[in-house]
């Protein structure tokens, strides 16, 4: 077995960071840029202009033409992906290794020179359009858009891929200013994981990216969260169930016990919801909760999909289940979610797109490089004790609530 | 990486692709079980089974399947399909053994009855799940209507009704039948020994019932269908598309594969480019599913209704050409770029290997490391696809809908 090596992280001058970490044992390499270009900077109206930059990107950059653009990337057996979220707009990609130096040309042409053209506009309209009717067609993956709006508010909780009513709003002009604005290098990060030489692709990436300028961060729009408690009428079979409240953001001190907190509710089939909700009661196929952790704020968002008649039940039972970590956890607990979180980190030491993500993603979080002997350590530093004493001091307060289905349901809770 | 294989007394076989470089174990058990083996009565068996593998086995409970599962941090998950039950774990190499016990374990559940009727009503809601998941239902719909007369068109969840009706003896009897010995395959594939396979290859699965069950394997007719459910609720139309393809043990297969990157990838393919490129459809693909005795390729839309029968005109326009023209040298180059890198990237993963390795074994008894997925790759022309396109014109039998349309006329 090859341990795994360290990853180490390089400023450009012009502020972009860079991190490689090498990972000798792969035939692969993986790059995963984060450009602070998400759709919090979609300005009042025109939700969704992020999206519609992120689908014209790689519509025609430097010397290509859209089709010459997929054709040259294709031909390398480049695996990518263009994606927006609240903060960033992320474009990654994975082939064999000895095809990244062509596909990191490539990617600098379409970061520093995209042509927006016209004729690629109202195409990548009509596409975000689609995405956002199919979006109205998956109730699951609607309540969580939607409770997000509700307990976040502006901007972070804005949908990536913005609203039904924004979009005929959106002119290319407001596309091209969002590029202007948002694409800058100096809070852009680019993670590169694989079988790589970390001196020669840096000497790349200070050639390809060296003269990409910075320019101030545009502004965010901001308004307060709600309403706590929603309903969406649809004729549907299932009722879903989208439920939040708010906990710490990765930086804080305790964010280790909020992640084991969760982690013990819902952290795998053992799990708290899993076990009262699906094993012994037999409510629903479904049901999860996950710790939303953002750089500034972190809530816990839980999901619960089940029929109408039972989904009150369902709600009672996840809401006590909430509460009741309050009393305590088990030593046990609390070591299968330390046991769950070393095996996933060791296993993503196998994948060069999983780690290239990683690595970037932890260093806008952290500003830091995080070794694995360090999130061990933190782990290891964790007791039953700490975890019980910091859900007693951080509640599930001020909850949102959103459904979709035929029927409201109610919050059948003591106020605490 | 090695490779190894044996065969139990009892008829299990075994199969093993050794990497000392990685830092994972992944180990599966393939049953050949799934819609296809069911009758009528006891539609969806296959499926519930493979839920109720996971409520105990001995004296070993639900509760501590999921337990010990957790403990060692395992990536484990199982899955039903017309053809095969897979049940799988990826560990840490020090949790194999832990990890093998129960896996072992579940494939001799106790099916007790008092967990089949609480998890019967978890079934209810899955089906529940999937009826509001409009891409889902019309996959099925199309399925039934593409294989009508075949067991391949059997559903792999049931019916509300199905589920509803099935008694636990009726299950006890179907996994007596389909989970013997013969008719498993056990797959590991990583960072282990193959003396510790079969070490515990023999402790926990030597006692297991020998034997073969039957399994009807022969091709099906389908004849030309069009059907739409009418679902005023929905926003987009969700159309499927099936057309016949070469079988699992067609040579023609590899092309097939080819030919569905070509036509239908989510990127650069002749699809995207007509349909998804100026923005007509959300979804626009094409994939190639292979089976016992038939095969076949699925294309689903997804898109505004408005725009439904131009995407169907467009899609037939597409198979046209490449009928009649085949791919340029260019993109079939390309096609196989991409797939190449593919089986690479998937293959650095034991868990990724796994699924590679055992549907091999399970369909042809076969073993292609990655090194011989390239070359086969690496070895396919032009000529290739040619003759995949005589033997299976791209002639779509099978139109199915749902969403706000009563029907599409899209000519011909």
């Amino acid at each position: 077995m090859t341990a795994p090596s360290t990853t180490t992280s390089h400023a450009l001058p012009n502020g972009m960071m860079v991190l490689i970490q090498p990972m000798p044992a792969v035939q692969s390499a993986a790059y995963s840029l984060l450009v602070p270009a998400g759709c919090i900077y979609d300005r009042e109206d025109r939700s969704g202009t992020a999206s519609v930059l992120c689908e014209m990107l790689s519509r025609g950059a430097g010397e290509r033409d859209s089709r010459q653009l997929s054709a040259d990337q294709d031909f390398l057996g480049l695996q990518r992906s263009e994606s927006v979220s609240a903060r960033h707009l992320k474009l990654s990609g994975a082939t064999l290794s000895d095809k990244l130096p062509e596909s990191l040309a490539i990617l600098a042409d379409i970061v520093l020179r995209p042509h927006l053209n016209e004729d690629e506009f109202e195409p990548s309209i009509a596409s975000v359009r689609q995405t956002l009717l199919s979006n109205e067609d998956e109730p699951r993956q609607k309540v969580m858009i939607e409770l997000r709006r509700r307990c976040l508010g502006l901007p972070w909780g804005l949908p990536s891929d913005g609203s039904l009513d924004d979009i005929d709003r959106i002119a290319l002009d407001d596309v091209r200013n969002h590029y202007r604005g948002c694409f800058r290098a100096g809070e852009a990060i680019l993670g590169i994981a694989g079988q790589v030489d970390p001196p020669r692709v840096l000497e790349q990436i200070t050639a390809l990216f060296g003269d990409w300028s910075d320019a101030p961060e545009s502004e965010v729009r901001h308004a307060p969260p709600g309403p706590p408690v929603d309903h969406i009428v649809l004729d549907s079979q299932q009722t879903q169930i989208g439920l939040a409240y708010p906990s710490v953001s990765v930086n804080d001190p305790e964010y280790y016990a909020a992640w084991a907190a969760v982690g013990i509710l819902s952290g795998g089939s053992s799990s708290r919801l899993f076990t009262e909700v699906r094993e012994k009661r037999g409510l629903c196929y479904s049901v999860h909760a996950a710790l939303s952790a953002l750089k500034h704020r972190g809530d816990v968002l839980c999901y619960a999909g089940t029929t109408v008649e039972r989904a009150q039940e369902t709600l009672d039972v996840m809401l006590t289940e909430i509460d009741r970590l309050a009393e305590g956890i088990t030593d046990d607990e609390l070591n299968r979610c330390k046991a769950g979180a070393k095996s996933t980190l060791i296993m993503q030491q196998e994948s060069s797109m999983a780690r290239a993500a990683r690595i970037a993603y932890d260093w806008y979080l952290r500003g830091a490089i995080i070794t694995l002997e360090e999130i061990h350590a933190r782990l290891d530093a964790l007791t039953p004790a700490k975890v019980a004493e910091f859900v007693r001091r951080h509640p599930a307060r001020d909850l949102t609530l959103l459904t979709i289905g035929p029927k409201p349901l109610e919050m059948n809770r003591a106020v605490l | 990486m090695q490779f190894f294989e044996t065969r139990l007394g009892n008829g299990l076989q075994v199969i093993a692709e050794i990497n000392p470089h990685v830092h994972s174990v992944a180990v599966g058990f393939f049953v050949k079980a799934g819609a296809r083996d069911e009758s009528s009565e006891v539609s969806g068996v296959s499926h519930f089974l493979e839920h109720m593998a996971f409520k105990g086995f001995g004296d070993v409970t639900a509760e501590d399947v999921n337990r010990i599962f957790d403990d060692i941090g395992a990536n484990y998950n199982a899955s039903t399909g017309e053809e095969v039950t897979q049940f799988y774990a990826a560990i840490l190499p020090e949790y194999l053994p832990r990890a093998f016990e129960l896996l072992a374990g579940m494939m001799r559940p106790n099916l007790a009855e008092s967990d089949f009727d609480m998890e019967k009503q978890v079934i209810l809601e899955e089906i529940g799940m999937y009826a509001d998941l409009p891409g889902f239902t019309v996959y099925e719909k199309a399925m039934q209507a593409h294989f009508v007369g075949h067991p391949l068109g059997q559903s792999i969840l049931g019916s509300t009704e199905s589920i509803s009706a099935l008694g636990v003896d009726q299950m006890r009897a179907y996994h007596a039948d389909r989970y013997r010995a013969g008719n498993i395959v056990l797959a590991v594939a990583g960072n282990t020994t193959w003396d510790e396979i079969l070490d515990l290859a023999n402790q926990y699965c030597a006692s297991w019932s020998g034997g073969i069950p039957e399994r009807r394997v022969f091709p099906a007719a389908h004849p030309p269908t069009s059907q739409f459910l009418h679902q005023p609720t929905i926003q987009q139309e969700h159309l499927m598309c099936m057309l016949p393809a070469p079988d699992a043990h067609s040579p023609l297969r590899y092309a097939a594969e080819l030919l569905s990157v070509i036509v239908g990838d989510d990127s650069g393919s002749r699809l995207y480019w007509e349909i998804l490129d100026p923005g007509y459809a959300d979804s626009a693909d094409l994939g190639y599913s292979e089976y016992l005795g038939c095969g076949a390729y699925l294309s689903y839309l997804c898109c505004a209704p408005e725009e439904a029968a131009n995407n169907l005109r467009r899609l037939r326009a597409v198979l046209d050409d490449i009928q009649l023209h085949g791919a340029t040298p260019q993109e079939f180059e390309r096609a196989r770029n991409k797939v190449a890198a593919r089986v690479v990237l998937s293959g650095e993963r034991p868990m990724g290997r796994l699924s590679s390795l055992g549907g091999n074994w399970l369909y042809r008894e076969a073993y292609q490391s990655v090194r011989d997925d390239l070359d086969l790759i690496q070895s396919l022309h032009l000529d290739d696809l040619r003759r995949l396109l005589d033997e299976f014109p791209l002639t779509i039998t099978t139109t199915c809908g749902l969403g706000p349309l009563e029907s599409v006329e899209s000519g011909n």
